[in-house]
């Protein structure tokens, strides 16, 4: 009974003080409510029904507006957020766009840029708020899918937020609706976002199998046993991790035809020379072509658990190639994973066999065609001269 | 031009222009023609022209797998299960041929007894003669003597029937060793099939720019022959001709007195009219997979 008292009593103490703060507010909207209060400074009208809908509303105006004692006012300055929102602040000024803000540069992002005005602003958990998961990406588009904005800054992705858009994040979030999908912040994080080639960023190359991680758990732990994570992790520089491979704001269903075709060329763009002798051979020809029925990268070698072929649990470990030729082929033997899938024609000591034969053909077309190229061309000639000698049709 | 274009139907015999002719001094109403190929002759190669030019067409695109016309023709007929497919049905095609011709062989050789298919002036075994008649070629292309006399085939003729011949069973072996790989792999090693898929297609290109290229011109595009010699399509050849081109043959036959059991009627304009389609048509989509190979190659 004593303790229903105290909570009644805290209840009251509230509602009245709520009261005063609303009654409080009534007094200033009964200026700044008038949407023609000043017609060369628009900021000083505030719509009443949002400004009450808003996070903010309950907290009335002098909460904000310190300097505001009575009526009529002069001086009014502009209230700083990190008053309220010291952490917040603290982080912003440390970020990439606080410490742009500071530098004066006026098109870098402040606490309205991506939370709107303060007298609208909304929960983040609120659909309507611009920092709601669903909304943040179009609220970060508006700065991030100008590419004369990136130029002007130097921002080397110009167009992140169309990247974004097309990405399976994106899709998740503007076809699914997907609240658990990643938006900017997930990965670039919110008030605290900071350059890639800050050892801090959440996005630097030191961070990124981290930072997907804290989604991908299961696919982080089985990267960091591969070949490619124990070399991350080893601190070889160039080591892949999840975005080289997968792309940063671009990233695909690993099942669409155009991703398959894609990640072919993106393990060659490190393994040059495997890529160089897998176009030499049937399975890379097909998929050159255009098709992904046939073996690609990671048929034979894994994807995330990659490891290298002397390691006895690779896929393509001398005891293993049998197994991983009968993925596809299920007839496949011993001597049928004899076949080397990166031969090279130009490597007389890994296929002295290809070496020989290709040495013979090579004599053989340009044998062929020196003789017969020769022969053509004598005879084009003096069947040409036959015909003028005659002025006619040549005496065949 | 040549006769192949001359249409010598007794309508179309033209006295005062024949007359002017050096070497025809008497007007002549009825041109004889000869049977150089028989029909089964004509089937064969109609059956070995459109099977190649399947193979051709469907394989080429996988040698040149980064061209642009390559990706867009496999995607046009149907995605790689469909290029798989007319590949592989043209090859059993062209397989067939093959089977076929050695069986004709056979039966020449030990049904009919015929001895002159392996010497003579009928033969497509290269003899001596062919050493000469190429040197004589030669010394004719530099204006250093006569043109040779030939035998019913000429050396060049020789040379694209027995790079077909060897040309369908390499490349006819490898394809079969690829195609059904599992099975080959009981007894061949592994790294043989590396070996297959590299003469499979380095042979390839050049029967298809050899075929394309070379045997276009000896056959058709010499200015003797342009645009297309018919006598594959209609089978005959007007005395002329035989008697000029084949000079070694048509003397042999005189001499032997069989040259009437050759003889026959100038081709019904309907079959020449089909020929000129046909041959028409194979040529141009020769060439023009010649042209989009060779460029390709050469930005390679």
């Amino acid at each position: 009974m004593r303790r229903l008292s105290r909570i009644h009593l805290f209840l009251s103490i509230f509602a009245i003080s709520v009261a005063g703060v609303v009654a409080h507010a009534q007094e200033c909207l009964d200026c700044h409510g008038n949407e023609d209060l000043d017609p060369l400074r628009p900021r000083l009208s505030i719509r009443a029904d949002a400004f009450n809908q808003s996070v903010h509303g309950p907290l009335g105006c002098q909460t904000c507006h310190t300097d505001v004692r009575g009526f009529p006012h002069q001086d009014v300055h502009l209230p700083q957020c990190g008053n309220c929102h010291k952490n917040q602040e603290q982080n912003f000024e440390d970020s990439v766009h606080g410490k742009a803000v500071a530098r004066g540069d006026n098109e870098a992002a402040s606490c309205q840029s991506c939370h709107g005005s303060a007298h609208m602003v909304k929960a983040v958990r609120d659909v309507t708020s611009s920092v709601y998961p669903l909304n943040l990406p179009r609220t970060c588009g508006t700065c991030h899918g100008n590419a004369d904005l990136a130029q002007r800054h130097g921002i080397s992705v110009s167009n992140p937020y169309q990247l974004y858009m097309d990405s399976i994040h994106g899709r998740a979030i503007s076809h699914s609706g997907l609240l658990v999908a990643a938006n900017c912040s997930s990965c670039h994080g919110t008030h605290d976002i900071r350059t890639t080639s800050d050892r801090e960023s959440k996005v630097s190359r030191e961070k990124i199998p981290g930072t997907c991680g804290a989604c991908h758990a299961g696919v982080a732990s089985i990267y960091q046993t591969s070949t490619h994570g124990q070399k991350f992790q080893a601190g070889d520089s160039r080591a892949p991790v999840c975005i080289d491979c997968h792309t940063a704001h671009q990233i695909s269903r690993v099942d669409t035809e155009a991703w398959k075709l894609e990640i072919v060329k993106e393990c060659g763009s490190c393994h040059k020379q495997s890529l160089r002798t897998y176009r030499d051979t049937f399975h890379g020809q097909v998929t050159s072509l255009g098709f992904t029925v046939v073996a690609r990268c990671s048929d034979c070698h894994g994807s995330h658990d990659i490891l290298p072929p002397s390691d006895p649990r690779s896929s393509v470990a001398a005891g293993n190639r049998v197994k991983t030729c009968r993925k596809c082929h299920q007839q496949a033997g011993v001597s049928f994973a004899g076949f080397d899938p990166h031969a090279d024609r130009r490597d007389k000591a890994r296929n002295p066999g290809l070496y020989y034969t290709a040495l013979v053909m090579n004599v053989l077309i340009v044998s062929v065609f020196a003789f017969f190229g020769l022969h053509t061309l004598l005879w084009l000639i003096r069947s040409a001269l036959e015909r003028r000698k005659q002025g006619g049709p040549a005496g065949d | 031009m040549s006769e192949a274009r001359d249409p010598a139907a007794p309508t179309d015999a033209q006295p005062l222009e024949r007359t002017q002719a050096p070497d025809e001094p008497a007007p002549r109403t009825i041109e004889k023609y000869y049977y150089r190929f028989r029909v089964f002759h004509r089937i064969t190669h109609g059956c070995v022209m459109i099977s190649f030019l399947g193979l051709a067409a469907t394989g080429m695109p996988l040698r040149f797998n980064q061209a642009v016309w390559a990706n867009r023709f496999s995607q046009t007929i149907g995605g790689f299960g469909a290029i798989r497919f007319f590949h592989l049905v043209f090859a059993v095609v062209l397989t067939m041929c093959f089977l076929l011709h050695l069986g004709y062989i056979f039966h020449l050789v030990f049904i009919k007894k015929e001895r002159g298919i392996f010497s003579g002036p009928s033969t497509l075994v290269p003899q001596w003669n062919d050493a000469r008649d190429l040197y004589q070629h030669f010394k004719w292309f530099l204006g250093l003597g006569p043109k040779p006399l030939f035998a019913r085939f000429t050396y060049w003729e020789k040379f694209d029937y027995w790079a077909v011949f060897w040309g369908m069973a390499i490349i006819g072996t490898s394809g079969y060793v690829m195609w059904l790989s599992t099975f080959f792999a009981k007894f061949l090693p592994g790294w043989l099939f590396n070996v297959a898929l590299l003469i499979h297609a380095d042979e390839a290109l050049l029967a298809v720019w050899f075929v394309f290229a070379i045997h276009f011109f000896n056959s058709h595009l010499r200015p003797e022959e342009f645009p297309m010699d018919l006598v594959i399509l209609t089978g005959r050849v007007n005395e002329r001709k035989f008697r000029t081109t084949r000079a070694v043959e048509y003397s042999h036959l005189v001499e032997q007195g069989k040259l009437s059991a050759f003889e026959t009627t100038s081709p019904e304009p309907w079959l020449k009219l089909f020929g000129r389609i046909v041959g028409f048509t194979v040529i141009s989509l020769g060439l023009f997979l010649f042209g989009l190979t060779l460029w390709s190659f050469l930005n390679e």
